[in-house]
C-alpha cells in the first residue's frame, strides 16, 4: 500500500528530472559524510590509541575494534565497538604499578 | 609556469576524449603551446579523436621506460600550430603507468610547454589516479544524468584529499564543471537536470556547457576535434570555454533563453 503509492507519487512522469536532483543530493550527501572532505582525519590515530589502550588489559586483534563515525541531522554520533574474547585467558596481567589490578 | 590540467569524470563514455581534443586544440589556437596526454593506457583513443592515429610510433609508456624520447614519442598536430598530442600505450600490463615516471615525464614536458592536459581513462583505478595526482586544475567532464553526476562527486573527493596538491597541504586543485551532451528542449520538459541543478549539487565553479550535437559524432568520425568546427554548436561552446578558461567573460550559450537570462545574473558581473 503506502510503500507503492509512495514511489508512484513521487514519479509524476511530466518531471523525472526533479526525482533525479531530489535522489542525488541524498545519496551524495549520504557518500561526501562517508568518505569525503568532512570526514575527519583523526579517526585512524584515534582507533589506534584506543586499541592500545584496551591491549592493555585484554588482548584484542586489530580487526575486533570498529570505530565509526556517524551523522545524523545536527549531531555526530562516534560508535565504538570492541569486541572482547570471552577467553579468560586472554586477559592480559597488569604490571603498571598506577593502574588498577585486574577485576575478579 | 606550465599548468597542468586534468580532464576526468569518473564515469565512461559522458565526453572526457572530446574535451579533452577541443580544449587542447583550443588553447593552441588561441597561441598558448599545448601538449595532451592520452592516460588511458590499453584502451587508447584521443589518437582517433586527434586524427592522428596513422602516424603513432612510440607512446606514452615507451617515453617512462626510456625506450623512446619525448621528441621521438610526441606528435605534431598538423592544423594548428603549437599542438601536440603523447598517446597511451596499447599495452595490458596494469603496472606500466606508475608516480615517478609521470612526474619525470610531465617535468620534462613544463620545460617547453604551457598547458599539459591530461586525458584521464574511466574509472579509479592507476590510470585516472596518475592523471589526477600530479594535477593544478581539474576539467571535471559531466553529463545531466544521475550517474554521472554521483561519479563526478566522488572524483571531487578524490582531487580534494588523494591529489598531489592534497596530499603536500598545497592549495587545492581549482575544479571547474564542463556539463556536456546538454539538451535544454528536454530539461525545459522535466526530463533533464538542468545546469543550475547539477551545479547545486556538485558545488563548483561552471566553466561551459557543451549542447547534445550531431556535430560531436561528425568531427570524431573524421578525426578532427569538434573546436575546429566554427559553425557547429558544440564547436562555438568549447570556444567559449577556453576562452572562458582563459579568464574572458562569455555568456553561456545554448541553454534555454530563460536559462541565459539567469545565468547572466550570476555569472555576468
Amino acid at each position: 500500500m503506502g510503500f507503492f503509492d509512495y514511489f508512484r507519487s513521487s514519479r509524476h512522469k511530466d518531471n523525472t528530472a526533479a526525482v533525479a536532483k531530489e535522489r542525488l543530493q541524498i545519496i551524495v550527501a549520504h557518500e561526501r559524510g562517508a568518505n569525503r572532505r568532512h570526514s575527519p582525519d583523526y579517526l585512524p590515530a584515534l582507533k589506534r590509541e584506543l586499541l592500545e589502550v584496551v591491549r592493555r588489559y585484554v588482548q584484542v586483534e586489530q580487526d575486533q575494534i570498529k570505530v565509526h563515525l556517524d551523522r545524523d541531522g545536527d549531531f555526530e554520533v562516534l560508535e565504538l565497538n570492541i569486541l572482547l574474547p570471552d577467553d579468560e585467558s586472554a586477559r592480559v596481567t597488569v604490571t603498571t604499578p598506577s593502574a588498577p589490578k585486574p577485576a575478579r | 609556469m606550465a599548468k597542468i590540467i586534468v580532464v576526468t569524470s569518473g564515469k565512461g563514455g559522458v565526453g572526457k576524449t572530446t574535451t579533452s581534443a577541443s580544449f587542447a586544440t583550443g588553447l593552441a589556437l588561441r597561441g598558448h603551446k599545448t601538449v595532451v596526454i592520452d592516460f588511458d593506457v590499453g584502451l587508447r583513443n584521443l589518437d582517433l579523436i586527434m586524427g592522428c592515429e596513422r602516424r603513432v610510433v612510440y607512446d606514452f609508456v615507451n617515453v617512462i621506460n626510456n625506450e623512446a624520447t619525448l621528441n621521438q614519442a610526441l606528435i605534431k598536430d598538423k592544423r594548428v600550430e603549437s599542438l601536440y598530442v603523447l598517446p597511451a600505450s596499447q599495452t595490458r600490463d596494469k603496472d606500466a603507468l606508475h608516480k615517478e615516471g609521470v612526474e619525470r615525464v610531465l617535468e620534462e614536458l613544463k620545460q617547453s610547454f604551457d598547458y599539459i592536459i591530461c586525458d584521464s581513462p574511466a574509472g579509479i583505478e592507476r590510470g585516472a589516479m596518475m592523471a589526477m595526482y600530479f594535477a593544478d586544475e581539474a576539467l571535471v567532464v559531466t553529463n545531466p544524468e544521475v550517474s554521472s553526476v554521483r561519479d563526478s562527486d566522488r572524483i571531487l573527493g578524490i582531487l580534494a584529499s588523494k591529489s598531489r596538491r592534497a596530499e603536500q597541504a598545497e592549495e587545492p586543485v581549482r575544479e571547474h564543471l564542463v556539463l556536456t551532451r546538454y539538451s535544454p528542449e528536454r530539461v525545459e520538459k522535466g526530463d533533464m537536470l538542468s545546469v543550475d541543478d547539477v551545479m547545486e549539487i556538485l558545488a563548483i565553479p561552471l566553466l561551459g556547457v557543451i549542447p547534445e550535437s550531431s556535430a560531436v559524432l561528425q568531427s570524431s568520425n573524421s578525426g578532427v576535434p569538434v573546436v575546429l568546427d566554427e559553425q557547429a554548436d558544440a564547436g562555438i561552446a568549447y570556444a567559449d570555454l577556453v576562452a572562458r578558461f582563459l579568464g574572458e567573460e562569455r555568456s553561456h550559450r545554448f541553454l534555454s533563453v530563460e536559462r541565459k537570462g539567469f545565468f547572466k545574473r550570476l555569472f555576468g558581473n
